[in-house]
């Protein structure tokens, strides 16, 4: 990406994760390449099912062996996490690579103490005491702002409020000092006031330890606010990547375009009515043929010999630039400004 | 705590005394006298106003039941015995023994067999269902799971006569079920009760394997298990600590009752391998129409559900700290 100057610490390549149902092969992501150096986050956007959770529970190795096939080559400091042993990645894991999880309240565990929780990953990765452990915990719950930290150490994650859980666990991802940081939609379930000082808080601690982050989000606002580089994913695809200024100013893909005609604006107004995406995410199991946006897409009759419905878009970057779109760059700068003066007049 | 347990024991005591006052009323409703029954043949009105007498039933029901309770709580003084000490349950209608003496007779040998088969069927049910879910959808998962349906749609009526015949009668791998005082000969006790203790928990293994497993095929999809994971613990950490923690709640609830429902006696099994254990005690003092032997019966196991229902709740709440007991 933009970043290439900079060591690469993790890179994914040509990703396919499947699963095996009952009724059939789900491709959740198929053929998914990206790159990200220290210090940087990636925002990952994208429809509920379009494969991001999927994407980076497979970094981590989470996914169930019994039911997925993962292909590709996944390098953190170019090791190569596929085909590292259960042993290598449990070391990795929490230490290395660590991930915060959607739904804190689900995600921690009720029958634990935060203290536990948080200090039983240091243990495991640096053979601390139970003492030490607990020391750390405080430290770390001090450090994302929980007040009273050496008394709420000892409580369980019910008596917590929901943005205390959701630091609770950043603190927990924390705890060993990861150099990648995997946030899951982290601010979904909290109100905008909390959400602000979560962010805050991730971009402090990426500027003290140079982590790299992997920020997940269907929330465009979130990515103008924390990524360096967005990628933009559809049916498992990645149909847009570029730098936030690029993606968010320039739009490449009429599916980020539609993302971004949809936000409400607040200087707009309060009558305007939402312009939402026609249609729904597809089916990963039967997917459709050739473009997978192109159901769903204003511009598909704009393309000749219906090559949106038969032919894949490829994805060609130069520099960290691309996106996966049959219409030519003049066309799209044409027709997308078309599409954005009808939908604010 | 202390306020839970006294709160709950009141409670207990209450669930109980209503028991029995049903336990009376309805002994009462069902058409037959306990009277005419030990009369014999040649019975004369005199002598049937006589026994009814001795039996205490020549009064009206709630003047019967408030007799009882009295003898339960301060003694009371019989026509043909004396004074019986609190507490007392009175004298068997059917052979005038008191009620108290014949249950605690008989209870070593149904605790034995409820402990006994308890221990058999939940390291063996819970053993298996965690293998199961470990190996969900593997072939020891098939395995199991199609074992333990087949194992839970058996009878004991069946199973027993059949372990008898084979593992007693042709084999003689097992002792011929007896019971011996755990304090006399523990080794005689143990062999004693084997049969008894392999044939009972048969089922009841089949039941906790599917039980567990199905709890623990839940618990570990939950996301804080997957968290558990993610922070790099290991499996047997994360399937011991984490699923399995959760797992538990359900499966204490059940055993509670259970081992509950095994105190008041299995009536089957110790009919099967002729036990003279609670359960049959019950069942023929319900033949006999001896009221003080089934009032005993009854509030015995009432008092063990009641009792291991408090156990539960205790034990619930150190399980999960969500729970809080007051």
């Amino acid at each position: 990406m933009t970043s290439t100057d900079q060591q690469i610490f993790l890179s994914v390549r040509d990703l396919k994760v499947h699963f095996s149902t009952e009724d059939g092969i789900v491709k959740a992501v198929d053929g998914l390449s990206f790159d990200l150096a220290k210090g940087k986050t990636l925002g990952i956007v994208g429809e509920s099912g379009s494969g991001k959770s999927v994407t980076n529970l497979s970094i981590l190795g989470l996914h169930d062996p019994a039911r997925t096939t993962i292909d590709g080559e996944i390098l953190l400091d170019g090791k190569d996490l596929l085909t590292a042993t259960e042993r290598e990645l449990e070391r990795l894991r929490g230490n290395k690579m660590s991930m915060i999880f959607q739904d804190a309240l689900a995600s921690l565990s009720p029958y634990h103490t935060i203290g536990t929780q948080i200090g039983e990953t240091y243990r495991k990765h640096t053979g601390a005491s139970k003492k030490e452990a607990r020391a750390r915990a405080i430290e770390m719950l001090r450090r994302v702002g929980i007040p009273q930290p050496d008394v709420r150490v000892d409580d369980y994650p019910h008596q917590f409020s929901g943005g205390m859980r959701q630091r609770a666990m950043i603190a927990m991802a924390l705890v060993c000092d990861p150099e990648l940081l995997i946030a899951d939609e982290p601010t979904t379930a909290l109100d905008v006031t909390v959400q602000a000082q979560i962010m805050d808080l991730l971009k402090d601690l990426q500027q003290e330890f140079g982590t790299a982050i992997i920020f997940i989000t269907h929330d465009l606002g979130v990515i103008a606010d924390i990524a360096d580089d967005v990628l933009v994913m559809y049916g498992g695809r990645c149909v847009e990547r570029g730098t936030k200024q690029e993606v968010l100013r320039t739009p490449q893909h009429p599916y980020t375009l539609g993302l971004m005609t949809s936000m409400p604006s607040l200087e707009g107004s309060v009558d305007v009515p939402l312009n939402p995406i026609p249609g729904s995410p597809p089916s990963l199991l039967n997917p459709p043929s050739g473009c997978r946006f192109h159901p769903r897409c204003t511009f598909t009759e704009k393309v000749a010999d219906g090559l949106c419905s038969t032919e894949r878009p490829l994805l060609d970057v130069v520099d960290g630039r691309g996106s996966a779109c049959h219409l030519s760059l003049e066309q799209r700068e044409e027709f997308f400004a078309e599409f954005a003066a009808s939908r604010h007049n | 705590m202390p306020r839970f347990l006294v709160r709950r024991v009141l409670g207990a005591l209450v669930i109980l005394l209503i028991i029995s006052a049903v336990t009376f009323w309805l002994f009462y409703a069902v058409p037959r006298d306990p009277a005419t029954m030990s009369c014999g043949k040649n019975c004369t009105p005199d002598m049937l106003a006589q026994i009814r007498h001795n039996l205490g039933i020549d009064h009206p029901i709630p003047v019967q039941y408030w007799e009882w309770l009295k003898g339960v709580f301060v003694g009371r003084d019989y026509a043909g015995f004396g004074h019986c000490n609190a507490p007392c349950l009175g004298y068997s209608f059917a052979n005038r023994q008191p009620v108290l003496g014949t249950i605690l007779d008989r209870l070593p040998l149904t605790l034995s067999l409820a402990f006994g088969s308890a221990v058999v069927f939940l390291v063996f049910g819970i053993g298996t269902g965690m293998m199961a879910a470990v190996k969900q959808g593997k072939w020891q998962d098939k395995v199991a799971s199609s074992a333990s349906l087949v194992a839970s749609s058996m009878q004991i009526y069946f199973v027993g006569y059949l372990a008898m015949y084979l593992l007693v009668a042709k084999l003689d791998i097992l002792d011929n079920p007896s019971y011996t005082p755990l304090t006399d000969d523990p080794v005689g006790w143990a062999s004693g009760l084997m049969l008894p203790w392999l044939v009972l928990s048969l089922i009841w293994t089949a039941n906790y394997t599917r039980m567990t497993r199905s709890q623990l095929v839940e618990t570990l999809s939950e996301d804080y298990v997957r968290t558990a994971r993610a922070k790099g613990l290991s499996r047997r950490n994360v399937f011991f600590r984490f699923a399995w923690r959760g797992a538990m709640g359900p499966i204490v609830t059940i055993f509670g009752i259970d081992l509950a429902t095994l105190i008041g006696g299995a009536i089957i099994t110790e009919s099967v391998f002729s036990l003279q254990g609670v359960g049959r005690l019950a069942l023929s003092s319900v033949d006999k129409s001896d009221l003080p032997m089934l009032l005993g019966v009854t509030v015995l196991s009432a008092g063990a559900i009641v009792f291991f229902n408090i156990i539960v709740d205790a034990v619930y709440a150190l399980i999960d700290p969500r729970i809080r007991l007051a």
